[in-house]
């Protein structure tokens, strides 16, 4: 498309509406960083490493691998030989227990490509208001990738799952700086894990995995949360019985009933909470900040994507009055049903003045954006429509 | 004979300096900051204080402190926990 509407002397693009919604002290120790094998990613916290990519990074559909989030909870993160490695399976609820090593997986198990997005539970968490603990993070904590692996099914087919497998349970090689720092293991329903869609991946967008996501395999959950894509994965387990510790009992939980959610974990439920499940509808404009200036009499075009659980996007509208009025933008390419969808709105001529602009993504499902944010302790989900203004001069 | 630095070594280089920026994270002085530093950032850099600023009430903060010791097993004597919530809610916190 014609970029004619945008006055190119502004070089003021920039999240700040963004920035001004995060917590001060979030802004002041925030800094562009470079990981080794990544470009510049908006550092939140050096140790562990927390990075999130700047906004105009979303101008690709798919994100490229030295672009890509990073986010975890341990600060002992190895380095992995992929000779090395080895993924141990088995658990109580598996009749077999056996080791792959790299050549097997990527040999014995069909290989299987998706493109996926990838966001953090906590994804928008700086922009909570009121504000909660965590790592306050902008809209960078998420990312769509095509992934290449093996079907998660099909390796726990030859583990011999017994009947009373309950959840599929797995562990990364990270740790904790303290031996009595719990690892991070996280579990998922074994309905979910024998979904065709969950992967063990050793291939992010033709690649292998950069380190900081994840090599030499981890874990893809297409339309569920971030917290559940195990990098760096080294063991599954069948269980029979729920997984407990702090990763499930207490992190990345959701009030019960206050979202519009279709996925159950049953077998981790509460009476007041469950596991955070898939990802709610969202879109994000990736063309436009607040103050950033068009041309009065001329077309103004907006560009973003959406996304949500793995219904599909069904629509996005654009409205330029606040809200009281909605109008269609037009979808891009569609690269299935769990990816980024962009979208691009073509705005007639506008007379000078400020122009506040709202975007909406409706899902297949029929759910879309909230007007107004559904407050939760932990920050997840945070799916409100944004809003930006900008000056048409 | 020169020893070249194998492949694993360059990696182990490159893994300690991408947590080498944390040493440019400053802290608010004040009597307590040394203990808070030392505690603290035994597990992680210290952008993590200032990143959670200044919104947590005292007692937000002592539930954060409280949970790196009980779920995180931070050694920090109980006796040094109102000394690091005073300092977190003076610098870091809020009303």
């Amino acid at each position: 498309m014609v970029a004619s509407g945008i006055v190119l002397a502004d070089a003021g693009f920039g999240p700040r509406r963004v920035r001004a919604a995060l917590p001060p002290g979030t802004v002041e120790s925030e800094a562009l960083d470079t990981l080794p094998g990544k470009l510049p990613l908006i550092k939140r916290s050096f140790r562990p490493p927390n990075y999130e990519s700047p906004v105009e990074t979303f101008q690709d559909v798919i994100t490229p691998n030295d672009r890509f989030f990073v986010r975890w909870h341990l600060s002992d993160i190895p380095r992995i030989d992929s000779g090395s490695w080895r993924l141990n399976v088995g658990g109580d609820a598996a009749a077999r227990s056996f080791e792959l090593d790299m050549d097997q997986l990527r040999r014995d198990y069909e290989p299987v490509e998706l493109v996926a997005v990838c966001q953090c539970a906590g994804n928008r968490r700086g922009l909570s208001d009121p504000h909660v603990p965590g790592v306050e993070w902008g809209t960078g904590a998420m990312g769509n990738a095509r992934r290449k692996g093996a079907r998660l099914k099909d390796i726990l087919a030859r583990a011999d799952l017994k009947k009373e497998a309950v959840e599929i349970a797995y562990n990364g090689a990270d740790r904790g700086s303290l031996e009595m720092t719990p690892a991070f293991v996280k579990s998922i329903p074994a309905w979910k894990a024998m979904d065709e869609n969950t992967l063990v991946a050793y291939e992010m967008n033709g690649a292998p995995l950069p380190h900081w996501n994840g090599f030499p395999a981890r874990i893809v959950v297409p339309g569920w949360a971030a917290t559940y894509w195990m990098k760096q994965v080294v063991s599954i387990r069948a269980l029979s019985q729920p997984l407990t510790g702090f990763w499930m009992n207490t992190a990345y939980r959701i009030p019960k009933g206050k979202f519009p959610i279709v996925d159950r974990f049953t077998s981790q439920e509460t009476e007041a909470t469950a596991p955070i499940t898939e990802i709610l509808v969202n879109s994000l404009m990736t063309n436009v900040a607040d103050g950033r200036r068009f041309a009065a009499g001329q077309p103004i075009e907006i560009k973003g994507i959406a996304w949500d659980g793995g219904f599909g996007i069904r629509g996005v509208e654009v409205s330029i009055d606040d809200g009281r009025t909605w109008q269609s933008a037009t979808l891009g390419e569609n690269q299935g049903r769990y990816s980024f969808r962009p979208w691009q709105f073509a705005c007639a001529p506008r007379p000078s003045g400020r122009m506040s602009v709202t975007a909406r993504a409706s899902s297949a499902q029929g759910t879309s954006q909230p007007s107004e944010l559904i407050f939760n302790a932990a920050g997840y989900h945070n799916n409100v429509v944004q809003k930006i203004v900008i000056d048409v001069v | 004979m020169t020893v070249r630095p194998g492949p694993l070594l360059l990696f182990s280089l490159l893994a300690a300096s991408a947590f080498a920026g944390e040493s440019s994270i400053k802290l608010a002085g004040g009597a307590q900051s040394a203990l808070v530093r030392s505690h603290c950032s035994t597990c992680h850099s210290l952008d993590y204080i200032v990143m959670n600023s200044p919104f947590l009430t005292r007692a937000a903060w002592e539930t954060e402190v409280r949970k790196m010791m009980r779920v995180m097993g931070a050694p920090i004597p109980d006796g040094d926990v109102a000394a690091i919530v005073d300092y977190l809610t003076e610098h870091y916190g809020t009303k």
